[in-house]
């Protein structure tokens, strides 16, 4: 079974299926409010098979993908904003809730997000140049582990604290009440659906990216650099460098997924991308198995799908389970539910117990 | 004048409780190399401590004079049981400790939450710590001179623990060289479960002291514990005068941006300087030599 | 180069790629719904009305920070509906609650507004506390044609069909407290807030103000949502020596800087603080003796004496406990349940539009004094009142407004507001 998936015919197939599900099957059985709730959850899968990358095959656990996801999707609501003001007022009316704040004049750096193209390449461009630069500043001066968890993450707490202060930007409340995206009204049914087909398209595109890159050259190197940094430097390597493409990578992944969660959602505010919601994206990687090319997705598709049903009705009891599941999952289930077959295949055969895949 | 002793004092003043919340830290940190996110749930065990000790007897100062080793005991018991159950099984796994720690931190807050209730509690601070001192031209509240010496207390303690003491040689040793250490018939599971006592004894002590100047709710914790992290990050792993430098540093380079610019500008302000300041020194303020690679 | 590492099956994920693109790419040009400008098929509305049981919608956060004060506004909004059902509901249907979680999360609160709308189908919302909540909210509620009933005071500077203000706008709480400092002779302000949208808004008003009445604004200071340092700050307005303190605070912060006022030595007394974010609730968790004597602006005190606000206080009581406290946004979201079976009778009709119709001119003799919706702005008329925080805990009135109060969100009425007002 394992043996097929990794062939071409497997990978054709488990494509197929997934396509056939996430464009045929879905809009089927779905409502449409439900149908846009699992584009929302699609976006996290989209951020999740970005930290599946870095962390379950790089070993950089980063704490702080928040950050990457809010600056795809600042920049996304700057251009929708920018549409909106320009739709009702004209070329370069202020938007209205700067005029709301008082601001009478449009800042600068908003004005060339006017431009889809533009908003397009910053979306692409600006997250994934921050990251190699962050990338660069800290690997390269071998600073790992723990110490880059906890700088990604303090990275993420002052991010949401700037934007919280900026008020061009909204401020606490952040960017909401879009109207049209790339010129489509966005309280259409039709083209809610038109939305979900497209997060789904690149949960699709991101997922195939991941895999190429798992199985070229460049992932095995990425692998050894999570298992052994030194030698793969002693091989002549430099590793930092293979930890900022993965970064990187996973970086441009959050930022695409937060772009595309703006008009699904319809807001995006500081309370979206600070220390927790950066920690809540791992919940999904984690449980699914950080290791795993599909892990990941399905983690993060399962967790939103249990806090949005559980919450109704329980909740004080999701914050419990919450705790339970990184408690319970990280502690004995490493491997997250991805490797349940495995373990239970290994207890079956009673063979001698392989080496655990050291994560760490 | 005025201004220059106001915002050395703040600096003072904002480093001491960066210190109290990080000293525990950044001892568990450089002994196991394990991250404890659970710590800002120790702290707020600790102002619970307060605030139920307070409860029962009454006066404000008796009160506070007991919740200090209350506190000490009841955040070290938690550490104790936390190590023992999941951390001793993880020690291999530091990236894992830290997020299975995270989900701890989570069950604690709920678990104040349902015990306390979500609105802050009000720990009243005894009379001799009301008001403030004249002190070179501006006005000191005593609870913050308390809260410094409190600090330094602290630190003089552990230090004179792990300098003069059987058990604090033994830790320095494990930190040194596990392996060594093991080998010269030092049972580090015994000093790690005494270190984590230690630590998280301290989070409850930092705890019981920032009820003083703060409030005191579910999430008190949170509010402190990125901050204690960078103070540990910069001031270089397991070195208790990094971690007083770094405490320092960073409180009064906070109270300086603070003044000339705005609060949040300032926490970014912070953020930055450390990510420059690890490109000069990556291993932080003061670097433990060891001949581990990693 | 070493060779042990082989490429495996490169060109077939390249190949997936470029066929995930290609179906992306088919799929987006497939359907297209309408564009700017068009009109947009709103959703249908899918309320039921043929059953016994109207549903509403009670959308409060029951986790996370905001738990603490919005767990006692869905506590109200229970009251009142049981108060409506045991006098024999709203057309003669019993009135059933829907009660949602919005975790203190903007995502969420617009997440489950739909839900309740598109699948519980619901007649009315009633909840939310953050501005934040609420500019989530606001365009699924107008987008499927849905009414929100939001009951915490607010900065102002909104009107939208789909919802009903029941707390203060700015004219109805920040301008009486400013008439209030002035008249007992304050000539300077210090101004001390958290960093979001209400307070910047609320000392851009009162900026204005003091301009135009001759007082003098000695510093604004924001701090971090949540921040516990005030240190800084606090030494920063003992040095300035204002009159008094605007604090526009929200949540534990309030507590570490009345701690930090109180420290130094500073008492209401020589630097009185006025408070627009402390209600009943919040005075236990600051400690009272940090904060006794100081002011506060609400439109209702649960010490404000009238036989309707004693009703509503026992039936509180009766229902939730002794000990517990009754607040502003607590009665306010009483009243708009109120509110809204009012004008549902009125309507004789539960569809949004019958509503939003017969809803100019409903009033309700609720327990702070009779509101009445304004049918231009969807706010209502509310009386002002200054309270002043007493040892018992409890905030007691000290000045009150002639009367209630029209709501202006845009303070139009106001000739010195006109820089602050949305040019259009």
């Amino acid at each position: 079974m394992s043996k097929f998936l990794q062939s071409r015919l497997g990978a054709w197939t488990g494509f197929a299926a997934a396509a056939i599900g996430l464009f045929a099957v879905a809009p089927l059985i779905m409502s449409g409010f439900r149908l846009g709730l699992f584009a929302q959850f699609i976006c996290y899968a989209i951020v999740a098979v970005g930290i599946g990358l870095a962390w379950g095959r790089g070993g950089m656990l980063t704490l702080g993908q928040g950050v990457y996801f809010g600056m795809g999707a600042y920049l996304m609501a700057m251009h929708l904003k920018m549409a909106d003001a320009e739709f009702r007022n004209g070329p370069g009316a202020v938007p209205d809730f700067m005029e709301l704040a008082g601001v009478r004049e449009l800042p600068a750096y908003w004005v060339p997000f006017a431009s889809p193209a533009f908003t397009v390449a910053a979306i692409l461009v600006l997250p994934t140049a921050v990251a190699v630069l962050l990338g660069l500043a800290v690997f390269k001066r071998r600073v790992k582990g723990a110490y880059f968890a906890i700088l990604s993450q303090a990275l993420a707490g002052a991010f949401a604290i700037f934007l919280i202060g900026q008020q061009t930007l909204g401020g606490f409340n952040g960017l909401s009440y879009f109207r049209y995206f790339f010129g489509f009204a966005i309280n259409d049914p039709v083209n809610q659906q038109m939305l979900y087909f497209i997060a789904a398209g690149v949960l699709l595109a991101v997922v195939a990216v991941s895999l190429q890159l798992r199985r070229s050259r460049y992932g095995e190197l990425l692998v050894a650099v999570r298992d052994s940094e030194e030698r793969v430097r002693f091989l002549g390597y430099d590793s930092a460098n293979i930890k900022v493409v993965a970064y990187a990578v996973a970086a441009l992944f959050a930022s695409v997924a937060g772009a595309l969660f703006v008009p699904v959602v319809g807001i995006i505010s500081p309370a979206s991308i600070g220390i927790v919601p950066s920690i809540m994206f791992i919940l999904g990687v984690a449980i699914g198995g950080r290791g795993t090319l599909l892990g990941p997705v399905i983690g993060a598709l399962a967790v939103a799908w249990a806090q949005t049903t559980l919450s109704e009705q329980f909740p004080s009891a999701w914050t419990y389970a919450q705790g339970l599941l990184f408690v319970v999952v990280i502690a004995l289930l490493p491997g997250g539910i991805s490797s349940i077959p495995a373990l239970a295949r290994r207890i079956r055969v009673k063979n001698r117990p392989e080496p655990v895949e050291a994560t760490a | 004048m005025d201004l220059i002793v106001g915002q050395l004092f703040t600096g003072l003043s904002t480093g001491s409780i960066l210190l109290l919340a990080a000293l525990g830290l950044s001892l568990t940190f450089g002994q196991m190399g394990v991250i404890n996110m659970a710590h800002g749930e120790f702290i707020m065990a600790g102002c619970y401590t307060a605030y139920v000790v307070q409860q029962a007897v009454g006066d404000a100062g008796v009160s506070l004079l007991i919740a200090l080793p209350l506190g000490f005991a009841v955040g070290g018991a938690m550490g104790l049981v936390l190590e023992t159950l999941l951390i001793r099984h993880l020690y291999h796994r530091p990236l894992d400790t830290l997020l299975v720690t995270f989900g701890v931190g989570l069950i604690l807050q709920q678990v104040a939450r349902d015990v306390f209730g979500a609105p802050a509690v009000n720990v009243t601070v005894p009379e001799f710590l009301r008001g403030g001192v004249d002190l070179l031209g501006t006005t000191v509240p005593k609870t913050r001179l308390f809260i410094m010496a409190l600090a330094v207390v602290a630190v003089a303690a552990v230090t004179l623990v792990l300098r003069l003491t059987p058990a604090g040689r033994r830790i320095r040793a494990v930190v040194g060289n596990r392996d060594l250490a093991e080998t010269a018939g030092i049972s580090s599971r015994t000093v790690d479960a005494g270190t984590f006592f230690i630590g998280s004894g301290l989070a409850g002590v930092a705890g019981v002291a920032l009820t003083l100047i703060g409030s005191t709710s579910p999430t008190t914790g949170q509010s402190y514990l990125v901050d204690a992290f960078l103070v540990v990050v910069a001031g270089g792993l397991g070195r208790i005068k990094g971690a007083v430098v770094a405490a320092v540093a960073l409180g009064t380079l906070q109270a300086v941006f603070e003044t000339y610019s705005t609060a949040s500008l300032a926490k970014v302000g912070v953020f930055i300087v450390i990510v420059v300041f690890l490109q000069l020194r990556p291993q932080g303020l003061f670097t433990l030599r060891t001949r581990s690679l990693a | 180069m070493p060779h042990r590492f082989k490429r495996r099956s490169g060109p077939t994920a390249r190949a997936l790629v470029a066929s995930a693109a290609v179906v992306f790419t088919a799929a987006a040009t497939a359907a297209c719904g309408a564009r700017a400008g068009e009109e947009a098929a709103a959703a249908e509305s899918c309320l039921d009305t043929s059953g016994d049981t109207i549903k509403v919608g009670a959308l409060n956060s029951l986790s996370g920070t905001m738990a603490i004060s919005e767990t006692t506004v869905r506590d109200s909004i229970y009251l009142a509906v049981e108060e409506i059902n045991a006098a024999g509901g709203v057309l003669d249907k019993e009135i059933e609650i829907v009660a949602e979680d919005g975790a203190s999360e903007p995502v969420v609160f617009a997440e489950k507004a739909e839900k309740l709308i598109r699948e519980d189908c619901v007649a009315a919302v009633f909840g939310g506390w953050t501005s934040a909540s609420r500019k989530a909210m606001l365009p699924v509620f107008e987008d499927n044609d849905s009414l929100l009933y939001y009951p915490v005071q607010y900065e102002g500077l909104e009107a939208s069909e789909n919802i009903f203000y029941t707390g203060a706008t700015t004219n109805q709480q920040i301008i009486p407290a400013l008439d209030y400092l002035a008249e007992t002779g304050v000539e300077s302000l210090y101004l001390v807030g958290s960093d979001y949208v209400f307070p910047r808004t609320a000392n851009a008003i009162i900026n204005a103000y003091a301009e135009a009445h001759g007082i003098e604004v000695l510093g604004e200071d924001y701090v971090t949502l949540g921040s516990t340092e005030f240190s800084t700050i606090v030494q920063q307005v003992n040095a300035a020596g204002a009159d008094a303190v605007f604090n526009t605070l929200n949540g534990d912060s309030n507590v570490a800087f009345f701690r930090e006022y109180t420290n130094v030595g500073l008492t209401p007394e020589d630097m009185p603080v006025m408070s627009v974010s402390i209600a009943e609730e919040e005075v236990g968790g600051i400690g009272i003796e940090n904060i006794e004597g100081q002011l506060a602006a609400w439109n209702y005190y649960q010490t404000v004496e009238s036989e309707t606000n004693t009703a509503f206080v026992d039936a509180f009581k009766a229902e939730y406990g002794s000990e517990r406290v009754t607040s502003d946004p607590m009665e306010a979201a009483y009243n708009s349940v109120h509110l809204w079976a009012a004008t549902v009778e009125a309507a004789e009709s539960f569809a949004v539009d019958d509503v939003q119709e017969a809803a100019g001119g409903i009033a309700f003799d609720g327990p702070e004094g009779t509101v009445v919706i304004d049918g231009d702005n969807n706010h209502v008329s509310k009386t002002a009142r200054i309270g002043e925080i007493s040892a018992d805990g409890l905030l007691y009135t000290v000045w009150e407004s002639e009367g209630p109060i029209e709501p202006d969100p845009f303070l139009d009425g106001y000739d010195w507001a006109a820089d602050l007002k949305v040019t259009d």
